[in-house]
């Protein structure tokens, strides 16, 4: 370029505000090692041996780590564009118990015949809400946290009736394997078809158009606008996303317990929106990627493991996830106040 | 002023009215750009700039009357078809996507896609190479093309804006208040990047209420009051007191 131009724009950007950016995408992973690191020390301290080294208990984290992400996945992108999806534990509970219903309402079908139209039925109905919340919010213009709110009450009254109030205990062989048979006898199922659905999850939002819009809309809805970006219709298409992916966590939910139950999706909607922040997502908007939540997901799943390892009282998962999320959100708010005084600096 | 002028404008307002509800924003507006002309658009709080600028734009419709861009109506078309056609709007918020790239921030809405085993993937690097290009042109250099836009200053912000624009091959740009909430380095930044533009044959639209800017870097001043054209002056041919009292309804032309 010109050195001898006169009104060259400058291009110095501080260095703080770099450290800032390599830190944001560093300290979901520092988080995580750091709670590998004391779990492991206090197996060790206390039962004299390894957490970690113990193919059980590795593969019980990643499975409670695959219902979490499951929920956490489509929610990733809802947040993405600064929206909120608090419909997705009940969208699980309604797919578990229809999916639930139908396998035993054909007790004579062979089970792969009746498990894949239980799946198919539990789907179809999680997506209902999915278009509901996808129409209130883009159509209608309603904000996302009533929207959702509302559809949070209806899908919890529907799942209820639907299940009779009770659980909804099935046999099935296909189901049985499909939620607790290891590929190799070492890798779950369920977390082989999750990492299947993250890795195209992953695809939509890093490498679309879609995922950009998605971005886009959050980062500044009215320059996404102004850009040609059809926000009406990708605000539906995430809440459709999302409904899928909740879908997905019931499906799961009935396969490994064999029962569908109303309210199997309602306490891991707190450690889905917590996987999401702790995975970097901001909460304005704009920011989060999958790689992220997929760290969110196994920090809380390590934690809720670990406190039933070391003999807490199961509550203090509710506790801790609670403060993580606090945590998660104090640290993206001092990050920004930093990035702005920095600006104002220079 | 370039040799365009004798021939055909550019861009041509024609008798355009619009109403909103009570308001009249636009009355009888008429007004010709000419390629590699600097109009200023000025006028007083509520006179109709921002109405007249989103008629052009394609967000609003007039009412009635018509605008010409090559000789063609565009009165009905929608604002992505506008900026299609080459005429690229600089809002004040500039409409930057804060949390993208630069690259991105010139893409935005018309990606440039590759494939990767047969499947559709954002071509990042190949938009992020040609928005160092872009910027080049202009005299800018980020160190950093990787960093969110949010991170950069006013200036270099308003320089992306321009950038896209330019990259897109606008005709015509329109720029709503440029210079405001900008420090004094950085108006001086955007004003020779307006020059530039113009160098390049850009027929540019400038909305400002800072007089020092407008009899800086126009042509032209067009002013507005109440909706109404006050009156149109050669820059070299007024001052500001004219201005002034014009912007004021004070001085009517017709």
């Amino acid at each position: 370029m010109n050195s001898n131009r006169e009104h060259a724009v400058k291009s110095e950007i501080p260095l703080t505000l770099k450290l800032l950016k390599l830190l944001t995408a560093a300290w979901s992973w520092l988080f995580l090692l750091f709670i590998i690191a004391f779990f492991e020390a206090w197996s060790w301290k206390v039962y004299g041996r390894t957490f970690f080294g113990n193919l059980y208990n590795v593969q019980s984290v990643l499975l409670t780590a695959t219902q979490i992400l499951m929920m956490a996945l489509g929610l990733t992108f809802i947040i993405i564009s600064a929206g909120i999806d608090l419909s997705i534990g009940f969208i699980a509970g309604l797919a578990a118990v229809t999916m639930a219903v139908v396998i035993r309402a054909l007790p004579e079908l062979h089970p792969a015949l009746s498990f894949t139209l239980g799946i198919t039925a539990g789907i179809g109905i999680a997506l209902i809400p999915g278009i509901i919340n996808g129409w209130l919010i883009s159509r209608m213009k309603v904000p996302s946290f009533i929207g959702t709110l509302g559809m949070f009450g209806v899908t919890r009254g529907v799942a209820f009736l639907i299940a009779g109030g009770a659980t909804v205990s099935i046999r099935n062989s296909v189901a049985r394997d499909f939620g607790n048979g290891k590929v190799f006898d070492v890798i779950p199922i369920p977390v082989l078809v999750a990492i299947v659905i993250t890795l195209i999850f992953h695809y939509i939002l890093a490498h679309t158009r879609f995922g950009l819009y998605t971005y886009a809309m959050g980062g500044n809805i009215q320059s996404a606008i102004r850009a040609g970006v059809n926000t009406t219709r990708i605000t539906f298409g995430i809440f459709m996303l999302s409904a899928f992916t909740a879908g997905m966590a019931g499906i799961f939910y009935t396969a490994r317990f064999s029962a569908g139950a109303a309210d199997a999706g309602e306490p891991i909607l707190l450690n889905a929106v917590a996987a999401v922040f702790i995975g970097g997502a901001s909460l304005t908007g704009g920011s989060g990627t999958i790689a992220g939540t997929v760290i969110g997901a196994l920090i809380i799943a390590i934690i809720q493991f670990g406190l039933v390892f070391i003999g807490m009282p199961p509550f203090w998962q509710f506790i801790t996830v609670g403060l993580v999320i606090i945590i998660a959100v104090l640290i993206d708010q001092s990050r920004a106040n930093l990035a702005r005084a920095t600006m104002g600096a220079s | 002023m370039s040799s365009g002028e004798a021939a055909t404008p550019l861009l041509s307002v024609k008798n355009v009215c619009k109403r909103f509800g009570g308001t009249q924003a636009s009355r009888d507006l008429s007004l010709d750009l000419y390629p590699g002309e600097v109009l200023a658009l000025a006028g007083d709080n509520g006179a109709g700039k921002s109405t007249l600028i989103k008629m052009i734009s394609g967000v609003h419709q007039p009412d009635s009357g018509e605008i010409l861009y090559k000789g063609e109506t565009i009165s009905r078309r929608t604002p992505h078809e506008v900026r299609d056609l080459g005429i690229e709007t600089i809002y004040q918020d500039l409409a930057l996507a804060d949390n993208l790239d630069v690259g991105i921030n010139i893409f935005l809405g018309r990606e440039r896609m590759k494939r990767v085993l047969g499947l559709p993937v954002l071509d990042r690097k190949f938009m992020r190479t040609e928005a160092i290009g872009a910027l080049k042109h202009l005299g800018i250099e980020l160190d950093d093309l990787s960093m969110p836009v949010r991170y950069l200053s006013g200036g270099q912000r308003q320089a992306i804006a321009i950038s896209r624009a330019v990259y897109w091959k606008a005709k015509v740009l329109i720029m709503d208040e440029p210079t405001a909430a900008l420090g004094v380095p950085e108006q001086r930044e955007v004003k020779d990047l307006i020059k530039r533009m113009q160098q390049e044959g850009v027929a540019i639209i400038f909305i400002s209420h800072n007089l020092n800017d407008i009899f800086e870097v126009s042509d032209r001043i067009f002013v507005l009051e109440r909706g109404r054209k006050a009156g149109e002056r050669l820059i070299e041919n007024t001052n500001e007191d004219e201005v002034v009292a014009m912007m004021m309804g004070r001085i009517l032309d017709d």
